[in-house]
């Protein structure tokens, strides 16, 4: 019954999300689009929760929800209104884009397919306990083996790298 | 004292008697998603009737008072009012995304609300990340107030979701850094653990100098993210009509006010979780009697109480303020509560290095 349940769920959130990243991808009014990808980003946040892991589902929600796309629709407000209506592509990129996305089936087929044939019955898809905190918190903050504290904060200097390139930019005009 | 655990345990037993576990599972969470709902309704019932009696005590006039005895009935006729009213189409909006607008505000109040700790044993979801959770989700929010401004084809709502988007973005910051000074002292970002630390005394007593600034900024930043005065720019009405949601009628102008009074009481609950002790009686270390006495509260009250005393610490200020400009406005946060905020966290690492 556990396990049905939760298959239930997964197959509903990824109905969700298959259908709404093709209305991202698909719709010719780039608000629409820009919404239909905040709801695959919720339907990943969605998937994170379904596999205990709340941590990154919190990360998901508030980095890509609430920061990366109100910065979407932030840009969109602040360009001209050309862009409410996509034109058509040219060839080159169509040509491209197919190319891109046959790149990802064969990467997702190639991982499903060794997940099928390496480990028949996954007993750790659905992960039975909740990460805590802290664990999280010294795996990130520590200089041991398998403690992350060098590229966290290589990753802060890098952000503030953007930000004073972002404000330079911005100044420059 | 009196846990709610021994109710919801025994519905628990109940149901597993007759019904298989994932059934029993199912129906649970459709009983918990329904008394949250019908909770959230009869919240904002209560909390428009107590911002019209306290705003009009403020400006010494009467406020509603016909309808029932003291007027308590006024809101329950404003709420069927709100459900009767006619539906305005706009002509040339994006109506799909006009009608979702509300839903994103409404979906990221309900979501904070759930995970709200109302009283012992009282608690639908306990997450490890408990301060992480509500601040994820209540992100949500600006969201729906960015596309409500957007597809309704009008510059008045246009400026009101720039304005709210740059305000709510700006302010949850100052928001997470004064909730981070809390997690640093206790240690922990389970609510539920936040609040079982407080049994001895509040975190507003325990943290000394630095949480009372922590509190202090968050009072501020959580009501400048309820977008209420003196941070009501976002529908500064008369500049902007209404803001964001000038074009909205009947029910989907009722969900975004909903969720505006929801809101309000969400950042006074999560004020009085993190700092007030949540719904921990008021126990002083020493004084045995003093605490027993305490503890006949009912958890229940003592959350309740302490959330409406912050409620009408918010609407004490909204009518004592002056509505402020948007530029002095993202300066006060950039400029003055972040830096406040930082090195108030500092000052709790070195308050907690030092214990």
């Amino acid at each position: 019954m556990e396990l049905s349940s939760n298959l239930i769920i997964f197959y509903l959130l990824a109905a969700f999300m298959v259908v709404s990243a093709i209305l991202a991808v698909a719709s010719k009014r780039i608000m629409r689009a820009a919404t239909c990808l905040l709801f695959v980003l919720v339907g990943t946040a969605g998937l994170y929760l379904m596999l205990n892991y709340h941590f990154l589902a919190a990360v998901q929600l508030s980095v890509y929800a609430g920061g990366i796309l109100v910065l979407f629709l932030f840009a969109i407000f602040l360009t001209n209104p050309k862009g409410d209506a996509a034109e058509p592509h040219d060839r080159r990129r169509v040509v491209m884009g197919i190319v891109a996305s046959l790149c990802g089936a064969v990467v997702a087929g190639f991982i499903i397919l060794k997940q099928f044939c390496l480990y028949p019955v996954s007993d750790t898809a659905i992960g039975d306990h909740e990460v805590n905190m802290k664990v999280i918190g010294t795996a990130l903050m520590g200089t041991e083996k398998y403690q992350y504290l060098l590229p966290f904060e290589a990753l802060s200097v890098l952000l503030l790298a953007c930000i004073i390139g972002g404000i330079l930019i911005a100044r420059k005009s | 004292m009196f846990s709610f655990s021994i109710v919801t345990q025994w519905i628990d037993e109940f149901l597993r008697q007759y019904l298989s576990s994932g059934l029993a599972l199912f129906i649970e969470c459709l009983l918990v998603g329904f008394l949250l709902l019908v909770a959230y309704a009869v919240f904002a019932l209560i909390l428009i009737y107590v911002e019209r009696r306290v705003c009009a005590f403020m400006q010494c006039r009467l406020g509603p008072n016909r309808v029932g005895p003291f007027g308590i009935f006024q809101t329950v006729a404003d709420m069927i009012k709100i459900l009767l009213k006619e539906l305005i189409h706009i002509d040339r909006a994006d109506q799909f995304l006009f009608r979702l607008a509300a839903f994103f505000v409404l979906v990221a109040s309900v979501g904070t609300f759930g995970a709200l700790p109302f009283a012992e044993g009282l608690h639908a979801v306990d997450f490890n990340m408990g301060v992480f959770y509500l601040l994820a989700i209540s992100s949500l929010g600006v969201v729906g107030i960015l596309l409500a401004g957007w597809s309704s084809n009008s510059k008045y709502t246009m400026i009101g979701a720039m304005r709210s988007g740059a305000q709510l973005i700006s302010y949850e910051l100052s928001c997470g850094l004064s909730l981070l000074a809390i997690v640093v002292l206790s240690g922990t970002m389970q609510l539920s653990e936040i609040v079982a630390l407080q049994a001895d005394s509040w975190f507003i007593f325990q943290g000394h100098v630095p949480a009372v600034i922590a509190f202090f900024c968050y009072l501020i930043a959580g009501h400048a993210e309820t977008n209420r005065g003196p941070f009501d720019l976002p529908e500064a009405e008369s500049e902007l009509t209404a803001g964001y949601h000038t074009e909205y009628s009947g029910i989907q102008f009722g969900f975004f006010y909903l969720a505006e009074y929801l809101n309000m009481f969400i950042v006074a609950a999560i004020a009085a979780t993190m700092f007030l002790g949540g719904w921990m009686p008021l126990h002083i270390p020493g004084w045995e009697a003093f605490n027993h006495v305490m503890d006949y509260i009912p958890s229940a009250i003592w959350f309740l109480g302490k959330t409406f005393a912050c409620v009408f610490f918010a609407l004490w200020v909204r009518w004592s303020f002056p509505r402020l400009r948007i530029d002095q406005l993202l300066k006060f946060e950039w400029k003055i509560l972040m830096p406040i905020c930082l090195i108030n966290i500092l000052l709790m690492a070195a308050l907690v290095a030092l214990r």
